[in-house]
């Protein structure tokens, strides 16, 4: 527990540091991979809460985060054209207001989560993982086939969205949202764990029929535990979609259902903290290994199988020691 | 909308549909004895189509190039089997997803620096070209149909195998109960080993096949293994029964629905928007059609209770 936290610390420093550091040597770029590790951490916090706590194995996160890039390629699109999204029944129109597009992005992540959720947990085991897929692959087709919002191109959008006071075509400061945005969600996903709900969900991961017997619907508790967790993944595809500024239906493809689900692995399941640990990993290894050899994903894959062989626990299981019961 | 056509593409569904069987039966064997999701399946269709257009382009025949791909997809399965997947049939789902996943990552890239990133051509064998007229002046191409007849022949040497023979007593008992029938005497890990290859070799059976009406390239695998992994959750995983149904339910949903959808939209809306709503619609179809039955059914259609 001692070194958890030791941990949990330490790399909130890295974070701050290695942003700072490439902010006072002018590196542009290596801001820009930092911002990109704490979206993908938000990410993989969003997936951990489904999956570390709940025990959902959900192969379909994708389909928050595109549905998180895809609110703030659609309402930024429409601001930037002057069109309005909806004239009928009521005139709804774009916005460039972070902040907006990113109650958008949640609220819509959260109702569809509602739905995938609520149809996915009438099956558990292999077939949960292959609906979400399923559904998540829905999301992508319709994604390529729909020309609206530019189909298999994509959508470019010319200008970052607008925060207020601050200006958000600077990296470091465009990190600093980001970053305060990861602070939060993991200071409310630590609170969600240590609460009577969170305690709950984990007790129903481990026994079903306890939890039943003492009168709490084991449905209920995982539906709330995706919502959550989709909402959380839905936000971090608002931003990654405003850190590229474009959106594609590559976002909704099931390889990044995959990557979300490495960065909670490397990191560590079940852990606050674990995917924030993996999705920085995940981005060091690409920059890494990137500049080895354009076939970096060869190791990629190599590590990814020495981590689920061997390492079990992630990087936290190796460095904190393995979960103990009670924390 | 003229029935010839209509006919022709119901055929179009149905050799869709064997080839995922090919798929989907190996994958379906996998899980069910060895209680395995193998995201790695779609690779070893992809190690198939290569080696079959690496085997054509040297010797120009296209039985050998059919052979490499079988011989080819199962030494990679074994290979896999025993040196990755053998570790993880104790382990939760989640762990092999992602272990079979970075086996993807490795199996593309790998594939990619060997052969680079531009596609391959496998030629149809010349005495499978042209068409041939079937009964109500129904033309359609020999190749395939003999895809067709290859997917119904394979199915029947399938469930001959499983119903008759020692081997297929094993790994029916290899369902029910391993460890009793470890106890018996049976070498498990033999066992396990050879029904890796089985379903890998099948697997690369198919990707030859198909191979040779797409182009062979990285990543070919990737969108038949979900199609794949539709079709046994479909059918019910475990069942091969269920899993020749499934394929062929999303062979035909598939490929009517990329014909129909458009046309009946065009009834009640104007053309180009009928086109956009009916192939986004058709291309979620076979989506709709598992999340539908899974719905009713929660184990597929001859899933156990």
């Amino acid at each position: 527990m001692k070194k958890e936290t030791l941990l949990n610390a330490v790399l909130i420093a890295l974070f701050v540091g290695v942003a700072l550091a490439a902010w006072i040597m002018d590196e542009p770029y290596l801001i820009t991979l930092a911002t990109k590790a704490a979206i993908f951490a938000i990410a993989g916090v969003g997936l951990n809460f489904a999956l570390g706590f709940g025990g959902l194995v959900s192969f379909g996160h994708a389909v928050f985060f595109g549905l998180g890039g895809y609110a703030m390629g659609i309402l930024a699109f429409h601001a930037q054209t002057y069109t309005p999204i909806l004239e009928w029944p009521f005139a709804i129109n774009g916005t460039r207001s972070m902040p907006v597009i990113w109650c958008v992005a949640i609220v819509v992540s959260a109702v569809v989560a509602v739905g995938i959720g609520a149809l996915s947990l009438r099956t558990n085991g292999v077939y949960f993982i292959m609906i979400t897929l399923a559904f998540a692959q829905m999301f992508y087709y319709f994604a390529i086939s729909w020309p609206t919002y530019g189909g298999e191109d994509g959508l470019s959008i010319y200008v970052r969205n607008e925060f207020p006071g601050l200006n958000t075509m600077d990296p470091i400061q465009y990190f600093a949202i980001c970053f305060t945005l990861l602070l939060l969600v993991l200071f409310f996903v630590h609170r969600a764990a240590h609460s009577s709900f969170g305690l709950l969900l984990r007790a129903a991961r481990q026994n079903e029929e306890r939890v039943q017997a003492v009168g709490h619907t084991p449905f209920r508790l995982y539906l709330t535990a995706f919502v959550i967790s989709g909402a959380i993944t839905g936000l971090a595809g608002a931003l990654f979609a405003d850190l590229n500024r474009f959106v594609s239906p590559t976002l909704l493809s099931w390889h990044t259902s995959g990557e979300i689900m490495i960065f909670v692995i490397l990191g560590g399941v079940g852990r606050v903290f674990g995917p924030v640990a993996g999705a920085a990993l995940f981005i060091l290894l690409e920059y890494v290994l990137g500049g080895l050899s354009e076939f970096w994903q060869i190791y990629l894959g190599a590590i990814l199988l020495g981590v689920v062989l061997f390492a079990r626990g992630g990087l936290y299981g190796l460095i904190a020691g393995r979960e103990v019961a009670h924390d | 909308m003229s029935l010839i056509l209509l006919a022709e593409q119901t055929l179009n569904g149905l050799q869709f549909g064997v080839m995922l069987f090919l798929m989907a039966a190996g994958l379906t064997l996998i899980f069910g004895v060895m209680g395995l999701i193998n995201l790695a399946h779609g690779s070893l269709y992809m190690v198939g189509a290569f080696a079959a257009a690496g085997m054509a382009a040297a010797t120009g025949s296209f039985m050998l190039a059919l052979i490499a791909s079988l011989v080819a997809a199962a030494i990679a399965g074994v290979l896999i089997e025993m040196t990755v997947i053998r570790r993880l049939y104790d382990r939760d789902h989640l762990d092999q997803v992602l272990a079979t996943f970075a086996l993807i990552l490795i199996f593309s890239e790998g594939t990619r620096w060997v052969f680079g990133s531009f596609p391959l051509f496998l030629d149809k064998p010349s005495f499978l070209s042209g068409t041939v007229t079937l009964p109500f002046n129904v033309e359609y191409s020999v190749y395939r149909l003999s895809l067709i007849v290859v997917g119904i022949l394979v199915a029947i040497g399938l469930f001959w195998m499983i119903a008759k023979t020692r081997i297929g007593i094993r790994i029916r008992a290899g369902e029910n109960d391993r460890e009793m029938i470890g106890a018996l005497g049976v070498d498990i890990s033999r066992l396990y080993t050879m029904v890796f290859a089985l379903g890998a070799a099948l697997a690369g059976l198919a990707g030859a096949l198909i191979g040779a009406i797409q182009s062979v390239q990285v990543g070919m695998g990737e969108p038949v293994l979900i199609l794949a992994f539709v079709v046994i959750v479909i059918g019910g995983i475990g069942s091969i029964k269920g899993a020749l149904i499934g394929a062929i339910l999303v062979g035909l949903t598939d490929t009517l629905g990329r014909f129909l959808l458009p046309q009946a939209f065009a009834l009640i809306l104007e053309p180009s928007q009928a086109t956009s709503v009916g192939s986004s619609l058709a291309s979620m179809s076979i989506y709709i059609l598992m999340a539908g039955i899974l719905l009713f059914r929660p184990k597929g259609l001859l899933g156990g209770a």
